[in-house]
């Protein structure tokens, strides 16, 4: 590790401390639908939807409507993107001329991948969409998925607000608002500051340039495989023309880490350097992906009256994100004990560690600052390998993502996931200071417990149970790469990723079957829906809640006492969940590595 | 009921409860609790396959043995914490026996004789001294000594009377002397009587809110687990390392909280146990958990916060006179004052000038009683009239008797009512004004100091009195409660509460009238006075059976400690886990990956033993936090912060390291006895 490799991390994380608060001023007054600089250009759009769409913005919604509404926007979105995958070969746009994306199971899986704002690529973005789909398809889920997340948020915390009522808001108002002020304006100029740093943005079909050292490399077949000649051997082909992709990137890439979607362009995503080709361009993608997460910490003091309490869930965040990152970074410069004789210091003329899997613009300290930053966040963007990484630098992101996302976390879906934490920690806590548990001043009742224990079955759930099944069937384990402890943490960050909404890929793995397409579809459709429901649950029912007002023996959550539970809470639950299977996956791995099994 | 502390291992307690252990393995009984009754379908599972035979049988057969014993001890302790309630219920059940009772048959005067049982609202019965009351009643004619030891444990008798706030009348109870005429308020099985040992049987216990809701968190944990240990054995095939049915359940067990899912409703009747230890029955677990909650109390002045009367604090002298003169006069006009207030005139007259009691009869002397009209008292003895009051009707009196009232007195007189206290002018018929008696309140010892704790628990005090604004907030100021009510009629009260519980504040207070009934009702912890009537009785949700107000504090306290103690233990169970994860999962996988031994940090001797001794652990916890359970984890009144600093410490923290050393422990004591 070096000095610094610590200031580019700290830096960092000084910068997502002052956008936090101007952040979510900003989104509590545009929800709150108070005026903003932005509302004379904004607000004539705004109606103007609302006229097309016949949407009444004075209407409020019960958590049940404004659940339904969701579910139905979020249906009838994805259906939309499967249709356009299959029938992109007729639509405009495509300069590639590709055909229907196919097979049917990797249309599902990508169409649920983006409603459900995981981004989770079974395939590979360069060879397969046409830049209509990308466009119109992909990055318009983009932008409303992750409104959908911060719509949901606001409506939790307007739940936490407001008091004896039976409504949250109104879903249309709030999808249309996230869009129009918090994403647009941001990724409007964000694009135009990535372009300044080389991304690409244009319609062109791709560029073919000859190489310069013609290249002998295995033919391979449509699917991937090595084709073999007759004599056993196989085929190979001389290389003396490349093909350089193009696309609307910067527009693409941008929503891609503002929205924490994490898609890439793509299949290098943010390794790729047409999608992410200096250090500022990485400096300002990982600000991208952290500032409404952070943003709505405040936003969430703010509108429930107590700013101090939306900042002891930044620190509970911050010090999280900072652990992950740590040990992440110090796995990575430790490099690889078992190349012993192999150079690995720092010096001017390399970045030392373990540099396998990583780019060298970025190098160590911004590999593993990038790998727990969109792993904290759920957006599956990376710029090096994680399959890569060590065993314990490779658990870090796996961890990060079984923690439910919640250190800043998914746009909006951090903050809902980070308040279920936060119910069963004020219900422990509130039991243990001798009073039915209260959160700002509304009671947790059974209830209340009840949804958010069925929000925190989720994940063990299709985590667990999909990556049993496929650790002992044909249909799973035919799929990994490598054998042992390897291949068993390649199926669990599989499922981990879809589950959270991630999206990032752990590697290794063949992930474009039929089985891992079908589960990994139900399993980021299930953790986001099933957990989205019992949420709006607790939203609406704390909404009706009478309001208690806190005296010295309610529990405070403006503590650093209260940071520290939170964080125990955070942990315990997700350690003794995933312990037995971690203690199978990379703990094992680490440890034969100390004795020379690597796999 | 003995106010003592009951010894928690109390033999024939033990000896039922035992008993008790076995029987409520029934399934249907082990579905209420969902953790217990995944550890009972466990140790059935382990049972059947142990029938099955197969290798390591040694082993197989002390993780099923501890696996029912984990099972049992749950039980255990559920059934000790019954048993301490059966045991008071059989006292009060030989009072319920069957009594014959003489009832009032229609118009004409009749008695006939029935059997207590046969009895119901509205009848008419007559109870004559050495006779029990056969049912719950109200006196509507009549006055006697009623001895109510068999309910409060009191042996001292109480009056009873037809009319006003003490006319309620227990079944069971007995009459001392006189006889009374009661209206029968109760039917058959719906006595107090009846209702309390319901209540302390826990025969209808049902499951409190907040109960409800540590059990959904509980289950939901344990389906975490279930999912966490099925699954494991998949990986453990993929890994060449399947593991037996027995490690698998033993892993389980561990991890599911079964240390507060063995010990919750233990807690919850113990709750209710130690309040009925203080004498006060509620009438719902609910309104247990409702007093932990409580932001406001509401405390009656009179009884509560003061010692109920009046006492003299000085004497001010008119000008001119001297000390002795006053004293003299103020004692003389008392000595025949029954009341509290004229007691304590003598009683100062005595310690402050020495003056002893005097016999008067022999000195011709007359007294002038109080009456309502004169507002005066006093002594007319060889041709003196000495005369106390109110001030105004004393001024009167002179002036009737062409006496100027010195402005001294007067003055006097105003600063002694501005500060609170009640001023009493004495007089004497021809020399006028000799000074003035000054009536305080006395507060009750360590009144100040308790409302602070309850300051710091943050609850708020309002001291509800009849008193005039000024007297009250001078007595609120020396109590140092929070906030007063003065000149309060039952009105006044409702509407207090109400505006608290607008503003989502719970509410407790204390009462015994029946125009108390409503606010009582009203009230989120009513507590009734046992000497109240029938209606406030009802109302509230809770009877005070040692009829004291005070005791609202400790109701609080109790319904604090019960959550606190559930928290607690829930932490502590949750944090044991992490040393279960390290015993075991080593244990299990060691075998085929010897580098796992790095996860053996306890270092323990072999896999078997490893496992045997967390499973050990896992159910011996259980009987050891049996008295916690029983007791409640000890309350100290501090700020929320403070407290679960304090919590989190000694049941979180500890509970990361205690399972450590205990497993550690039991590890090297089994490897000695070579049990594994």
């Amino acid at each position: 590790m070096t000095a610094n490799g610590w200031f580019q991390i700290l830096f960092f994380l000084a910068l997502i401390f002052l956008v936090t608060k101007p952040m979510g001023v900003f989104m509590a007054r545009v929800f709150s639908r108070e005026r903003t600089f932005m509302d004379p250009v904004l607000r004539p759009i705004e109606k103007l939807l609302y006229r097309v769409t016949t949407v009444d913005e004075n209407h409020e919604m019960r958590w049940t409507e404004y659940a339904v509404s969701m579910l139905l926007f979020s249906l009838v979105s994805m259906i939309v993107l499967y249709l356009m995958q299959r029938l992109q070969g007729y639509l405009p746009f495509n300069p590639q001329k590709f055909g229907a994306v196919s097979p049917a199971h990797l249309a599902f899986n990508t169409a649920a991948s983006f409603t459900t704002n995981t981004n989770w690529q079974a395939y590979a973005g360069e060879s397969t969409m046409s830049y209509f789909t990308q466009m119109a398809g992909l990055a318009y889920h983009n932008f409303v998925s992750a409104a959908v997340g911060i719509a949901l948020a606001i409506a939790f915390i307007r739940g936490i607000a407001r008091r004896q009522m039976e409504t949250i808001g109104n879903f249309w108002v709030d999808l249309v608002r996230a869009c129009l002020w918090v994403l647009l304006p941001f990724c409007v100029v964000g694009a135009l500051v990535l372009v300044s740093q080389g991304v690409v943005q244009n319609l062109r079909p791709y560029d073919k340039v000859s190489v310069v050292e013609p290249q002998q490399v295995q033919k391979l077949d449509p699917n991937g495989k090595p084709v073999v000649g007759p004599d056993g051997k196989p085929v190979m082909d001389t290389v003396t023309e490349q093909t350089i992709a193009q696309g609307p990137v910067a527009s693409q890439e941008i929503i891609k880490e503002f929205g924490t979607n994490g898609g890439g362009f793509f299949n290098a995503n943010s390794a790729h350097p047409f999608e992410n080709p200096t250090p500022l361009s990485n400096l300002i993608e990982l600000f991208a992906i952290f500032t409404i997460g952070g943003g709505l910490t405040y936003t969430l003091g703010r509108m429930t009256g107590s700013p101090r309490h939306g900042w002891a869930v930044w620190a509970a965040m911050a010090i999280l994100f900072l652990a992950g990152v740590t040990v992440a970074y110090w796995a990575e410069a430790r490099g690889n004990p078992l190349l012993a004789n192999t150079d690995q210091r720092v010096t001017a003329m390399q970045p030392g560690g373990n540099m396998e899997g990583k780019e060298v613009r970025f190098g160590i300290a911004n590999t593993a600052l990038w790998a727990t930053v969109t792993t904290d966040a759920s957006c599956g963007a990376i710029n090096g390998w994680h399959d890569s990484f060590t065993p314990l630098g490779g658990m870090v992101p796996l961890v990060n993502i079984m923690l439910s996302e919640v250190i800043f976390g998914g746009v909006g879906a951090g903050m809902y996931g980070m308040l279920i934490y936060v119910v069963l920690a004020v219900f422990i806590a509130g039991l243990m200071v001798g009073r039915t548990p209260e959160y700002l001043g509304k009671k947790i009742e059974a209830y209340d417990v009840k949804m958010a224990m069925l929000v925190v079955l989720v994940f063990p759930l299709v985590i667990l149970v999909f990556t049993a099944i496929s650790s002992v069937n044909g249909f799973g384990t035919s799929s990994i790469a490598n054998p042992g402890p390897h291949g068993l943490s390649e199926i669990l960050y599989a499922f981990t990723s879809g589950a959270g909404n991630n999206g990032s890929a752990f590697g290794g793995i063949t992930v474009n079957t039929p089985w891992y397409d079908t589960t990994i579809g139900v399993t980021m459709l299930a953790g986001r829906f099933l957990m989205i429901i019992p949420m709006l649950a607790i939203a609406g029912n704390l909404a009706q809640k009478k309001y208690v007002p806190p005296s010295l023996g309610t529990f405070p959550v403006t503590t650093p006492l209260f940071t520290v539970l939170l964080i125990g809470v955070i942990l315990i639950v997700g350690a003794l969940t995933f312990f037995p299977a971690l203690s199978l996956g990379p703990i094992l791995e680490h440890l034969l590595m100390g004795i020379g099994r690597t796999f | 009921m003995a106010k003592k502390k009951k010894a928690i291992w109390e033999w024939n307690i033990v000896r039922r409860a035992l008993l008790d252990a076995f029987l409520k393995l029934n399934p249907r009984k082990m579905m209420g609790n969902p953790v217990m009754f995944v550890v009972e379908i466990g140790s059935v599972i382990t049972t059947a396959l142990l029938f099955k035979g197969g290798t390591a049988f040694k082993f197989n057969l002390q993780i099923t043995l501890w696996l029912w014993f984990t099972v049992l001890f749950a039980n255990f302790a559920e059934a000790m914490a019954e048993g301490r309630g059966k045991a008071q219920a059989d006292t009060l059940r030989k009072a319920r026996s069957e009594t014959i009772a003489h009832r009032l048959t229609g118009s004409n005067g009749k008695l006939e004789d029935v059997p207590s049982s046969k009895l119901r609202a509205g009848d008419l019965v007559f109870v004559s001294a050495s006779e029990f009351i056969p049912s719950d009643g109200e006196i509507i004619e009549g006055v006697a000594s009623v001895d109510e030891s068999a309910i409060t444990g009191e042996s001292a008798p109480v009056i009873r009377e037809a009319g006003g706030d003490r006319s309620a009348v227990t079944g069971g109870t007995r009459v001392l002397s006189d006889k009374i005429k009661v209206k029968i308020t109760s039917n058959p099985g719906e006595t107090f009587l009846d209702r309390m040992i319901a209540l302390v049987e826990g025969a209808e216990r049902q499951k409190t809110p907040n109960e409800i809701a540590l059990n959904i968190l509980l289950a939901g944990l344990t389906i975490i687990f279930l999912l966490a240990v099925v699954t494991l054995q998949p990986f453990a095939i993929y890994s060449g390392s399947p593991q037996t049915v027995f490690v698998l359940v033993s892993l389980l067990v561990c991890l599911i909280p079964t240390t507060i899912g063995g010990l919750l409703s233990a807690i919850g009747i113990a709750g209710m146990d130690r309040l009925v230890q203080h004498n006060v029955l509620a009438m719902s677990g609910r309104a247990v958990e409702a007093a932990g909650d409580v932001n406001t109390l509401l405390l009656d002045k009179t009884g509560t916060i003061t010692l109920g009367n009046r006492q003299a604090a000085r004497f001010v002298l008119a000008p001119g006179v001297t000390e002795n003169e006053l004293a003299d006069a103020a004692q003389l006009s008392s000595l025949a004052d029954e009341t509290p207030e004229g007691r304590s005139i003598v009683v100062l007259a005595k310690e402050r000038y020495g003056l002893r009691g005097r016999e008067l009869s022999s000195h011709d002397a007359h007294f002038v009683p109080f009456t309502a009209q004169t507002r005066m008292s006093g002594v007319n003895l060889n041709g003196f009239e000495i005369r106390k009051g109110a001030a105004d009707a004393v001024y009167a009196y002179l002036t009737q008797h062409g006496r100027e009232v010195p402005s001294a007195v007067k003055t006097t007189v105003e600063e002694i009512a501005r500060s609170g206290g009640t001023p009493l002018v004495v007089a004497e018929k021809t020399r006028g004004a000799l000074g003035v008696i000054e009536l305080k309140d006395v507060v009750k010892g360590g009144m100040r100091e308790r409302f602070d704790q309850l300051r710091a628990m943050g609850i708020k005090t309002v001291m509800i009195t009849g008193d005039n604004p000024l007297t009250a907030a001078a007595i609120a100021r020396e109590a140092g409660v929070d906030d007063f009510l003065a000149q309060a009629t039952p009105k006044d009260k409702m509407d207090l509460i109400k505006k608290e519980q607008a503003e989502g504040k719970l509410v407790a207070m204390t009462g015994d009238g029946t125009n108390d009934a409503p606010a009582l009702a009203q009230a989120d912890v009513g507590v009734a006075m046992n000497t109240g009537t029938q209606a406030a009785k009802e109302a509230g949700n809770m009877v005070d059976l040692d009829s004291n107000p005070t005791k609202l504090i400790e109701v609080v306290e109790i319904g604090k400690q019960l959550l606190m103690t559930r928290g607690s233990l829930t932490t502590f169970s949750i944090a044991n886990d992490v040393a279960k994860y390290f015993a075991i999962i080593p244990a299990m996988f060691a075998g085929t990956f010897p580098v796992l031994n790095a996860l053996n940090v306890m270092r323990l001797q072999r896999p078997e033993s490893a496992v045997l001794s967390a499973v050990i652990f896992n159910a011996v916890i259980i009987i050891a936090l049996i008295p916690l359970a029983l007791r409640g984890v000890k309350y100290h009144a501090m700020g929320a912060a403070a407290l679960l600093r304090r919590n989190l410490w000694i049941y979180g923290i500890g509970g990361i390291l205690i399972p450590f050393i205990g497993i550690k422990l039991i590890d090297m004591l089994i490897t000695r006895a070579g049990l594994a």
